[in-house]
């Protein structure tokens, strides 16, 4: 047991910041830095820079464009960009399809889908949830049906997250409503977004930002060689995907930067009489989460060595819902303690969707967001399978009760 | 990075899970505790045999030259069987000054009397006024020839009422709550002037009230009027090895607990069926896994040559293992139910113990205090 991080693996750091340096445009720091969201072409321009190096599907098997690092060393490249911070490789595509194709999907879906995922040359979103399937996603409706060559799909997808940028589309289908159980009747289709018959719709959420839609399917035709793995085995994938989604979720990095930077506000905003982080009530609030924040950090390694000695038993690390839970609580406390330190300026509005609304300044832009972020947040402890899903799934498959 | 046991670690741990499990059971335990000293020589001679009592020390010492990890497998095994040996105050606290502190001479004299379990050491230094501060030190040392003269008293020094020897904290200038001025001395506990009070502790283990009138220290470790460092140092490997007892601990209570879950029967079924109960369960293992990576992070910290950083990494660990292990301890009881309040049973001593390890050397609102004023862990952007 060596808990320290090796010369290699410091040398490897050292890499990927100079990395960043040197291929991520200012202004995509400066805009994330100060808690917007990165635009599409920020975040296509910063996948392409990482797809160009070979860094952006390390965890990827080696044959489709995968490093075969260790799980300590793809942590690293990780927790740099989000310290930084750069935008996140796009988790549709890198996170939950690919990895979806590389392991249920034909050779012709490997070879064309996989190195267009991997440069972001197609956006991917996902068509999982559905207005009556959230947390019980297996009660899906949206129905497809064989016609010769094709599936043809009807019905509503929602919680989209980004589908306005989306080229393609992963859709869990329903497609044999007389199966035994709900999750034996499912499929796992790819769309491609401009088929005839999809309609998206934004949903504005309480930050007041487009982040999430509800996608409609009239008679879409799917050909069939868009199945991926077997036709009503889809549910194998989606369980596949969804506990290689809550590995991601600790954000252990993105939460070290967001503590660094509310640390150099608080010593700067008005806290009455002294800043705010003299105030000891705020402070211990803040000494508080960092610790949590280093025992996430630990348990996150922990989990991601193991996952090197768990690599072909293709079974995620029970323990993954621990870091889901702990990772999003965290992240929310903070962005509770971001409202905080804004105090009254806090509640200027802010429009997320506006660039330069705030200019001539009404109040720095990091008060004006700590609200939307916030509100916005809210929104992790539900993805993802909500927190609650996670005590399930550690109370079945980890307590024994 | 490698969090895997090598394979002499394994079998330290393979071994001593055998010991207890073979020796240290639940029952057992009750029956130690009713020994006259409040623990068992038995098992501390076992421990011996198996090279427990010596394992942190050089080689050249005498030791077996273990390091923090197997400081941590040891620590965590005997947080699982709630030991009641005098391990933490003779090995980890006295055997810090001895690995830090002691010269060449007093490490090869004392060393193999510790590894052979004749010798139990004490660490007396809390103070009725000085809660958990540790420069806080009202006990003179007054130089007389060539050696020292203490006068003072010590409260709730672990184990204090058995230790052959102790170490003793004593003030050789300044102020009562200066940093300076604060010596770490060697004291035989039969010396005249010392007279002792030993108890119960509230957990079952045992400590002592120590007087000491004019007693003459043996040694001096190092500078009489700048032992604060070394002090500190041997407190954050006592911090580090209260962390993995704990891990100990809380893996046995959550153990306990889920057993109890499965089979306990109300309403017609077992009550771990129930969906708020489920959840508090999974609420345990949150906490019980974080726990473990604290541990494991103090592990890792003990050895940062850095004193301020060292210092700043276990604020954090102590503070969040209170968290943890008063979580867990809590609902531990109450997911029991009544069982769980009985001194019969065993969950609630482990509730105890957690609350004990606590209040040792810092709870964690004072070391969420220290933390703060320290800047925290990680530096501001």
């Amino acid at each position: 047991m060596d808990l320290r991080f090796n010369d290699e693996e410091r040398a490897f750091r050292q890499e990927v910041r100079d990395f960043i340096e040197a291929n991520l445009p200012p202004e995509t720091r400066e805009r994330m830095a100060a808690g917007r969201t990165p635009t599409k072409d920020m975040v296509v321009q910063w996948q392409r820079a990482l797809n160009a190096k070979g860094w952006a599907v390390p965890h990827w098997p080696v044959e489709h464009g995968g490093t075969g690092w260790s799980a300590i060393k793809r942590f690293i490249l990780n927790e740099e960009m989000q310290q930084w911070p750069t935008p996140t490789p796009l988790a549709f595509n890198c996170a939950m399809v690919g990895p979806v194709i590389c392991a249920f999907g034909t050779d012709a879906q490997k070879q064309h889908f996989l190195p267009r995922m991997k440069n972001l040359d197609d956006w991917w979103c996902q068509g999982f949830s559905e207005p009556g399937a959230g947390s019980d996603l297996a009660s899906l409706k949206c129905a497809s049906k064989r016609e010769g060559d094709h599936f043809i799909v009807n019905g509503q997808k929602t919680w989209t997250t980004l589908a306005q940028h989306a080229d393609w589309i992963f859709v869990l289908v329903r497609s044999n409503p007389a199966a035994a159980k709900p999750q034996e009747g499912i499929s796992f289709l790819l769309v491609d977004m401009k088929s005839p018959g999809i309609t998206v719709r934004p949903i504005i959420t309480i930050d007041g930002a487009h982040e999430v839609n509800e996608v409609w399917f009239d008679d879409v035709k799917v050909p069939v060689e868009n199945l991926v793995g077997t036709e009503n085995k889809g549910w194998d994938c989606a369980k596949f995907l969804l506990s290689n989604e809550r590995t991601g979720q600790a954000r252990v990095g993105a939460s070290k930067e967001r503590i660094r930077r509310l640390k150099r506000i608080a010593a700067e905003a008005p806290g009455g009489a002294t800043p705010m982080l003299a105030n000891p009530r705020f402070r211990d609030k803040l000494t508080e989460v960092e610790t949590q924040l280093k025992a996430l950090e630990m348990t996150t390694l922990r989990v991601l060595a193991n996952e090197n000695k768990r690599l072909g038993e293709g079974k995620p690390d029970p323990a993954s819902s621990v870091l889901k839970i702990r990772g999003t609580e965290i992240q929310q406390a903070i962005s509770e303690l971001f409202v905080e330190a804004a105090g009254p300026y806090g509640l200027v509005g802010a429009d997320p969707e506006q660039d330069r609304w705030n200019e001539p300044e009404l109040a720095p832009e990091w008060a004006t967001l700590a609200q939307p972020v916030y509100f916005n947040w809210r929104k992790q402890s539900i993805y993802g399978g909500s927190n609650e899903i996670q005590r399930n799934i550690m109370a079945k498959a980890f307590l024994g009760l | 990075m490698d969090f895997d046991f090598s394979e002499e670690q394994r079998m330290l741990a393979d071994s001593l899970g055998k010991l207890i499990s073979d020796r240290y059971g639940f029952e057992n335990r009750k029956a130690y505790a009713k020994q006259p000293e409040g623990w068992s020589r038995e098992i501390w001679a076992a421990y011996a045999e198996m090279g427990i009592l010596g394992l942190p020390f050089a080689e050249a010492d005498g030791g077996f030259g273990g390091g923090a990890v197997e400081t941590m497998i040891v620590a965590e095994a005997l947080g699982g069987a709630l030991g009641l040996e005098p391990w933490f105050a003779t090995v980890v606290l006295g055997g810090g000054f001895l690995r830090h502190g002691a010269d060449a001479g007093l490490r090869e004299t004392l060393v193999p009397q510790v590894a052979d379990g004749s010798l139990l050491l004490a660490f007396a230094h809390t103070e009725p006024n000085a809660r958990f501060d540790l420069h806080h030190v009202e006990t003179t040392a007054t130089k007389d020839g060539d050696g020292w003269v203490l006068r003072g008293r010590k409260g709730v020094v672990l184990h204090g009422d058995v230790a052959g020897k102790l170490f003793v904290t004593a003030r050789s200038a300044g102020g009562v709550r200066d940093e300076a001025g604060i010596g770490v001395f060697l004291v035989d506990a039969a010396a005249s002037g010392l007279t002792r009070r030993g108890y119960a502790t509230s957990d079952g283990l045992r400590a002592a009230e120590i007087t000491l009138d004019g007693v003459r220290a043996e040694a001096v470790l190092g500078d009489a009027a700048n032992g604060l460092p070394l002090v500190k140092r041997v407190v954050d490997d006592a911090i580090a090895a209260l962390a993995a007892e704990a891990v100990g601990a809380m893996d046995a209570s959550l153990k306990l607990t889920l057993e109890y879950l499965r089979t306990r029967k109300q309403f017609g079924r077992a009550i771990g069926s129930f969906q708020s109960l489920q959840h508090r369960a999974a609420d345990m293992m949150v906490a019980l896994e974080q726990a473990r990576s604290m541990a494991m992070y103090a592990a890792m910290m003990t050895d940062e040559p850095d004193a301020d950083e060292r210092a700043r990494a276990m604020h954090a660990v102590k503070l969040q293992m209170g968290r943890f292990q008063k979580f867990v301890g809590q609902q531990s009881i109450q997911l029991h139910g009544g069982i769980g309040m009985t001194m019969e049973y065993a969950v609630g001593h482990y509730f105890k113990r957690l609350t004990v390890i606590d209040t040792q050397f810092g709870d964690a609102e004072h070391h969420l205090a220290a933390l703060s004023e320290a800047g925290g862990l990680f530096q501001a952007a």
